[in-house]
């Protein structure tokens, strides 16, 4: 191809795309969404999923407001600034109602700061730190996940339970994993003041040298061990701590390694007795889940993981709020947020007038392998509204609106 | 006693793997000049071929297991030479640097291919056949299969050893090295030794991949965690250096395991968390290798490269007439925008014009001064990490606050182009990024200053400012400024000098110009204006956080600096735009974004050698200047 032709080539598909307006759909209600879909794929693509099951049986039952509901989805690449762009994009562009999403703290808490300056409601789905309803909350951002702090209560009354003295942490070494240890290690001392913290590992996200931080762990001889870490941390961990022995005679609790998207591909090398939050999606016998799982396994012919259910619940989230609305005006959405009541598989939930914070629990319980492959074992659900501080502490935290 | 012995082992059995990576790269880089960006990649496809060939072969018995690892180990080797003869083989004679935008585009395809492939989740592969259990080492259960892995790396450098040192081919390699011209002069097939060495590197790539499917996942974070890694090895070894890369692996690799091994100390009643330390140390050591040792541990100046005639500069002419009316047309219209354009125009525009002013700060420094650097994300992050900090802790009002960052960047610039322009070349490259990542490192650490992982947020413009339109005039009338300003102090005598420095050293000294105070000045300049990019994006977003001085942000730099055109003064400013565009509209359009901008970014690598403005001159009227 000469040069010349090359250029044009370019130049045509440049103007092409240029001019590929997205198709504007007729009657529809439009809600913003943002994620970082590359970035994360292994909890958005089924987060993706459940929220497109959602769509389809809101719409199925009549939409909203008369019309039908439409999700613009956009992927953030894992970059602040652009989910700002793209949030700035959603509301110019396609005029959504409001925004939802996001997976990375940081990218939710900047999001949730945009929808303040620009007094637009913001439904943080997945972020999980504690600052986005707390010390940064405002008056336009709700969150739906239980937070590190509610997720770390849920395996405190396991682990007093068990009475041991000298504790190791590890944690990836970032806002979650700092805020999580911090949150374990008070609630902890508050109820056994005797206890002791040994040793403190904190490898970066995503490059743990786990048969090094096994070993140190294994150094400072502690009677129990409580681990942050997830995704590929985790199974390096495991695996090296099952070959090293880390693990024999010594009480674990590993925050979300219960969660399919963690749990699975342990394997058969999934440490057995540790004490998690999770999802055990094939055990679970309420009505609601057993209807939201037939419809997810007949549309996808796959299991639901964790991300399905915090996708489908958030389109549960929007259409019962325009519902409670019955407008697409800022501030009535936002009024009708305090006190929200959704259906969700996991049972109805709440959205708190008093920090916008979602009573959505987890599964807490213990894993062990079943035909090699990791399961929840002896799990009950930690309904969220049981794990929060109490109301003074809440508005000591919040800042005043 | 004992546990230092044991983390004395984990070390050697990180160093193996790291050794493996690192010499691959560096073998690649030795022979061809190729600054592998996609070399994490091919370890990334190594892990994930062999996950699927050792769990198809395993029935077989270990032979299947062992076997499935070599396969995987050949089949990236001959994706390695495939990807020298269709891609980079083409791009040889382009100008220095231009091939890693090529790598940069397969790191995009090759990762979305993975997810295709492969999907989303996190693959854990069985434990090695044979070598599955612990031995007891000092009382404490050491896994055999890291065992395994202490034996491979030495075994490996010193099989390359032979390589180099015993056969015909590994004489023209090390010729090749020392001098690619005369290789070539002396009638020896270039294009096959090319394609041999790049296979081989490859494949060592793949080996180092397979080799850790006992050991963790495969996933898709694995090529920039492995690049970065490999680099820093290569370039604290020396470059080119085989024994040079084995040492430094063998260096980092204990750093951290006794790093992590000490974990918290007190220390004059602070608590010091070497643990925490694990990530930037790798950084911290390249840096201070760098200062003492130039060259690295093992290596050597590089030699000097008699320069092909596209790496020889034209000497840059003032615009023409032409081109004055263009630029003035052009930035009339860009004014009135907001009048014509969308609402989503004008926001999408704020981003193009404060890259592009952040990538002409960035070409700055490579194109009249000649340093590259790949830690220009430094100075952008510490403007924009200036405003907000000078906003909310310093209480600054938001104007102030922009007028100042550019000056903090321009202080840490200072500071660290100090110690970076007593290097040159590759070696003043990495010196730079490593400043950038123990600046990264600090900004992400420090939660009561910074605000750590999650960065601050609330960092919003003025009342007066903060209508999209008016902060969009304010952005393109501060970047206008700043783009003229480079222009002119390149066309200054200061200006000449850099280049004089640029072109020859040598000569420059002998007229008496002090050139490391030029550079100096010049690296202080760019931090500067770059910082001024940094600050117009915060107040932009409301918000930042460490990655706006991550490496991905340096990099993008890389990318639209080379993209537009690295020899030509409104190149950066135009690949800019390219890259920001491209990138939203192919995003916002189709769900494999990723291999798609790197097909792109692949066919413009391809189509136009030179970049888009570096085509375009060629092209229309300016084709003298450069042949």
């Amino acid at each position: 191809m000469n040069q010349g032709k090359a250029f044009l080539a370019v130049a045509a598909y440049a103007l092409a795309t240029c001019f590929a307006a997205p198709a504007a759909a007729q009657g529809t209600v439009k809600v913003g969404e943002i994620n970082s879909y590359k970035r994360f794929p292994a909890f958005l693509e089924p987060y993706k999923k459940g929220w497109e099951l959602g769509v389809d049986e809101v719409n199925a039952s009549g939409g909203v407001l008369g019309k039908k509901l439409e999700i613009v989805s956009r992927d953030d690449g894992g970059s602040q600034g652009d989910a700002v762009r793209l949030a700035e994009e959603l509301m110019s562009r396609e005029k959504v109602a409001f925004i939802s999403g996001t997976f990375l703290s940081n990218i939710g808490l900047a999001v949730s700061d945009f929808a303040k300056q620009k007094k637009v409601l913001f439904i943080a789905a997945e972020p999980l730190t504690d600052k986005i309803v707390w010390d940064n909350g405002n008056r336009y951002t709700f969150r739906l996940r239980p937070s590190v702090y509610m997720q770390t209560a849920m395996l405190i009354d396991a682990a007093v339970k068990l009475n041991k003295k000298r504790w190791a942490v590890v944690y990836p070494n970032y806002e979650y994993g700092q805020s999580a240890v911090a949150a374990f290690k008070k609630l902890l001392k508050e109820k056994q003041p005797n206890v002791e913290f040994v040793s403190e590992q904190a490898p970066a996200l995503g490059k743990i040298d786990a048969g090094a931080v096994s070993q140190a762990l294994a150094d400072a001889k502690p009677d129990a061990i409580f681990s942050a870490l997830f995704g590929a941390d985790l199974a390096k961990f495991a695996r090296e701590g099952n070959l090293r022995g880390l693990f024999k005679d010594r009480a674990v609790f590993n925050l979300l390694a219960g969660e399919p998207e963690y749990l699975d591909p342990l394997k058969g090398e999934t440490p057995v007795g540790w004490y998690v939050t999770g999802y055990p999606w094939a055990d679970i016998n309420t009505p609601e889940h057993k209807k939201f799982i037939d419809a997810y396994q007949k549309k996808y012919n796959d299991y639901p993981r964790l991300g399905s259910v915090v996708g489908f619940s958030l389109v549960q989230t929007i259409a019962a709020v325009i519902k409670k609305a019955g407008s697409l005006d800022t501030e009535k959405l936002v009024a009708a947020m305090s006190g929200l009541q959704v259906e969700t598989p996991f049972g109805p939930i709440t959205y708190r007038a008093i920090d916008h914070q979602s009573t959505m629990g987890a599964y807490v319980g213990q894993i062990g392998v079943k035909d090699g492959k990791g399961v929840m074992t002896s799990f009950s659900y930690a309904p969220g509204d049981k794990y929060l501080p109490s109301d003074a502490e809440v508005r000591k935290m919040r800042p005043a609106q | 006693m004992a546990s230092i012995l044991v983390q004395f082992l984990n070390g050697l059995a990180a160093a193996s793997t790291l050794f493996l990576i690192a010499t691959g790269l560096s073998l690649i880089f030795g022979v061809t000049r190729i600054v592998n960006f996609a070399h994490g990649s091919l370890y990334m496809l190594g892990i994930y071929v062999a996950y699927s060939a050792v769990n198809a072969f395993q029935p077989a018995g270990p032979l299947g297991f062992w076997g499935g690892m070599l396969v995987a180990a050949l089949a990236v080797g001959a994706l390695g030479a495939l990807i020298e003869i269709l891609i980079l083989r083409r791009i040889y004679q382009a100008p220095e640097l231009f091939q890693l935008l090529a790598t940069f585009a397969l790191v995009l395809i090759i990762k979305d291919f993975a997810l295709w492939v492969w999907g989303a989740e996190d693959l854990l592969g069985p434990r090695a056949v044979g070598l599955d259990g612990a031995v007891s080492i000092a009382g404490r259960r050491f896994p055999e299969y890291d065992l395994f892995l202490i034996a491979v790396g030495p075994l490996v450098l010193g099989l390359l050893w032979l390589l180099l040192h015993r056969t015909r081919w590994g004489t023209l390699v090390r010729a090749a090295t020392q001098d690619r011209e005369m290789v070539g002069a002396l009638g020896v097939n270039q294009k096959l030794l090319f394609t041999s060495v790049f296979a081989l590197g490859a494949f060592l790539a793949g080996l180092g991949g397979a080799l850790e499917v006992p050991r963790e996942p495969a996933q898709l974070f694995l090529d920039l965690s492995a690049i970065s890694d490999a680099f820093v090895i290569v370039v604290v070894g020396g470059m080119g250096s085989i024994p040079g890369a084995f040492l430094a692996a063998l260096i980092i690799g204990e750093v951290k395991a006794f790093c992590i091994g000490i974990g918290n100390v007190e220390i004059l009643g602070v608590v010091v968390s070497f643990s925490k330390l694990t990530l930037v140390i790798e950084f911290v050591v390249m840096a201070v290798v760098l200062v003492v040792r130039p060259w690295g541990l093992l290596g050597r100046p590089q030699a000097i490269q008699r320069a092909a005639p596209s790496h020889i500069e034209p000497p840059l002419r003032p615009a023409s007439r032409g081109l004055v009316a263009g630029a003035v047309v052009l930035g009339v219209a860009l004014l009135a925008l907001p009048a014509y354009g969308t609402a989503y125009n004008v926001v999408l525009m704020i981003d193009i014009l404060v890259f592009a002013l952040f990538a002409a700060s960035l070409h700055f420094l490579m194109g009249p001064a000649g340093m590259v650097s790949f830690g220009h994300a430094a100075y952008f992050g510490l403007g924009a990490y200036g405003a907000g900090l000078l906003l909310l802790r310093a209480g600054f009002p938001m104007e102030a606050a922009l007028v100042a960052a550019p000056f903090v960047a321009a202080l840490g610039a200072a500071l660290f182009g100090w110690f970076c322009v007593r290097l040159s070349g590759v070696y003043l490259a990495m010196l730079t990024l490593a400043f950038a990542q123990i600046g990264w490192s600090i900004v992400f650490q420090w939660d009561s200053f910074t605000g750590g992982s999650n960065g601050m947020v609330g960092i919003w413009p003025a009342a007066w400012l903060s209508a999209k339109p008016t902060y969009y005039v304010l952005t393109l009338l501060l970047c206008a400024a700043g783009l003229l300003a480079m222009r002119r102090i390149v066309y200054a005598p200061f200006g000449y000098a850099l280049r004089a420095g640029r072109d020859s050293p040598l000569r420059c000294d002998a007229i008496g110009i002090d050139l490391q105070r030029i550079q100096w000045a010049a690296f202080t300049l760019a931090g500067a204006f770059a910082g001024l990019a940094g600050a117009i994006y915060a107040f932009s977003k409301g918000s930042v956080s460490p990655e706006v001085m991550a490496i991905s942000r340096s990099v993008d730099g890389l990318v639209m600096v080379l993209l537009g055109g690295v020899q030509t003064l409104s190149g950066p400013a135009v690949g800019a735009a390219a890259f920001t565009w491209l990138q939203d509209t192919i995003a916002r359009n189709t769900e494999y974004w990723q291999s798609l901008l790197g097909l792109t970014i692949l066919v413009i690598v391809l189509a136009f050698p030179r970049g888009i403005v570096g085509f375009l001159a060629w092209r229309f009227g300016r084709a003298e200047e450069i042949e």
